[in-house]
């Protein structure tokens, strides 16, 4: 009952991935205390740097804020675990470069962000928005 | 000491969409490669399979599952699973059992028959697992594809034409070729004209799943003095690196790269090719052919240049020129290519390794390169696995 009487715009579809500040949204991730390793998805074990016998990890809130590397789209349904909701509707894809901590982040772009409006180097912005099965997931966009 | 092995026989089944056992495709690729050989299978002293994840627990063992279909006759076995580079990693375990002397004459051999669609993950609830975080969130294979592809137009101002161009240069190289799925010529109008699957990818850009399986015999270089094929082709490297921390590109299933932070980005599909180099002291430019993996049509352009066959952001150029062409400078795929096999996972890297044997030997018919003296092979799967294998004259 608890799930039907949340609003349902605030269930995410990969739990404590993302924060649900829905104004400033940001990805969940950890940092090596070590050698200072970014990781997202988190890491929380061994750091993966082959120099590094790092074992401790922070919790951090990644850049929201971005560069536009490259982008697509999905024009036919994905297979499951991807939930659809008839008709399909396709949907962009966006690769962007974190500056800070030096990674490129796949994720959707959000709804109504036309791939002709895109171009490499475009500055970008996470935003949330509800997958098809209605919980919400990182999204992609040019910064307002 | 050498550290050549001898490639004494070849031989594939059909690729296609046959719907039949996966073994028995192998099989047929098995028989045709050692009746190439002139090897009795009584006389293989080692078996070394490419495994299926696709077909239940006899695609988990390939190894012993072709040798009981061959019939037990006590050899030794493996099974390698590697992505699209089991078969090199599988062929890579039969050359170490060469050089250490344990074994003198092998069977490497992959088959696979694959479901229709997508390749999708296994089922469940599993966010731990980067495969099916990715598909919850709507990224299949052709997105990570079609993210190089627009890369390459916004780097290097490459087009779509320029992609459909390696299409209809790998339909014309498959057209004849008997182990080809896919026969047909095309036009850039037939490609402009296939649904859009991944922006700017259309479904003639993409290549398919097929059922395959190929086979090689191969041997130490004593035993094929032995049995009157001293001048059988040789196999001069076999790469299988990972790549290094921080890798600098969003490969599959991932849905980030490394963090650069600590560690220099590192590009992994140059890394392939260029460990076989070193490990063969081949030059770029001595090589004749090359068979890539074109699991889309940009990503052969990618290869072209991960391979040194031209300058970073000049492959479109190349094909254009028809140097990638059979009868031009370097010919790509004279196969025909991932375009006109579609990939059958576990035979692919062997298929490869069976066209540069056909061509070094001189009996690849209309597909024949001219003067085919030096080939290379690369792919690239998931989870940093590839391979690239450089054989000789």
């Amino acid at each position: 009952m608890t799930d039907a009487c949340a609003p349902a715009e605030l269930v995410p579809a990969l739990p404590g991935w993302f924060t649900l500040d829905v104004a400033r949204p940001q990805l969940i991730g950890t940092r090596c205390t070590c050698c200072g390793t970014y990781y997202f998805p988190r890491q929380s074990t061994f750091c993966r740097n082959p120099d590094c016998s790092g074992e401790t990890f922070e919790e951090v809130k990644l850049s929201r804020t971005g560069t536009l590397w490259s982008f697509t789209n999905a024009a036919y349904a994905p297979p499951e675990p991807y939930i659809v909701r008839e008709p399909f509707q396709p949907f962009g894809i966006a690769a962007v470069e974190l500056d800070a901590e030096r990674m490129i982040v796949l994720g959707q772009l959000a709804k109504g962000v036309e791939l002709s409006a895109l171009k490499a180097g475009l500055a970008m912005e996470l935003v949330l928005e509800p997958l098809d099965d209605g919980k919400l997931t990182w999204k992609w966009k040019p910064a307002a | 000491m050498s550290k050549d092995i001898a490639i004494l026989g070849v031989g594939m089944h059909p690729w296609g969409k046959w719907g039949r056992h996966f073994v028995e495709y192998g099989v047929k690729a098995a028989r045709d490669a050692l009746a190439d050989a002139g090897v009795h299978w009584r006389d293989i002293q080692f078996i070394s399979g490419a495994a299926t994840m696709r077909n239940g627990y006899p695609g988990y063992v390939a190894g012993a599952t072709f040798a009981q279909a061959l019939g037990w006759q006590g050899a030794q076995v493996n099974t390698s699973y590697a992505a699209c580079a089991s078969g090199s990693q599988a062929l890579a375990a039969a050359r170490s059992k060469i050089l250490s002397g344990e074994c003198e004459v092998a069977l490497v051999v992959g088959a696979d028959t694959t479901p229709k669609g997508f390749l999708k993950p296994q089922a469940g609830e599993r966010p731990d697992d980067p495969d099916w975080v990715r598909f919850r969130i709507g990224i299949t294979n052709p997105t990570y594809f079609a993210l190089y592809a627009r890369r390459r137009m916004e780097q290097y101002g490459d087009t779509p034409d320029d992609f459909a161009q390696v299409k209809i240069k790998n339909a014309g190289h498959g057209a004849d070729n008997p182990y080809a799925r896919y026969r047909k010529k095309f036009t850039a109008a037939d490609v402009a004209a296939s649904p859009m699957v991944a922006d700017p990818l259309r479904l003639m850009d993409i290549c398919a799943t097929s059922d395959g399986g190929a086979a090689l015999i191969v041997s130490s270089l004593a035993y094929a003095k032995k049995i009157g094929k001293a001048g059988a082709p040789r196999i001069r490297a076999i790469s299988t690196v990972t790549p290094t921390f921080a890798s600098a590109l969003v490969e599959m299933p991932d849905i980030a790269t490394d963090s650069a932070v600590a560690c220099a980005p590192q590009p992994f599909r140059a890394a392939l090719p260029r460990k076989a180099y070193e490990e063969a002291g081949v030059d770029p430019k001595e090589v004749s052919l090359a068979e890539v993996y074109d699991l889309s049509t940009a990503l052969e352009l990618d290869w072209i240049e991960d391979l040194q066959l031209c300058e970073r952001g000049a492959a479109a150029r190349l094909v254009r020129e028809g140097a990638t062409t059979i009868g031009g400078r370097i010919p790509v795929n004279p196969s025909g290519g991932l375009a006109c096999f579609g990939e059958a996972v576990p035979a692919q890297a062997l298929a490869q390794v069976c066209e540069l044997t056909w061509q070094l030997r001189g009996q690849a018919g209309s597909r024949q390169v001219c003067n085919a003296k030096v080939g290379i092979t690369a792919n690239q799967g998931l989870f940093g696995h590839g391979s690239s294998v450089i054989v000789t004259c």
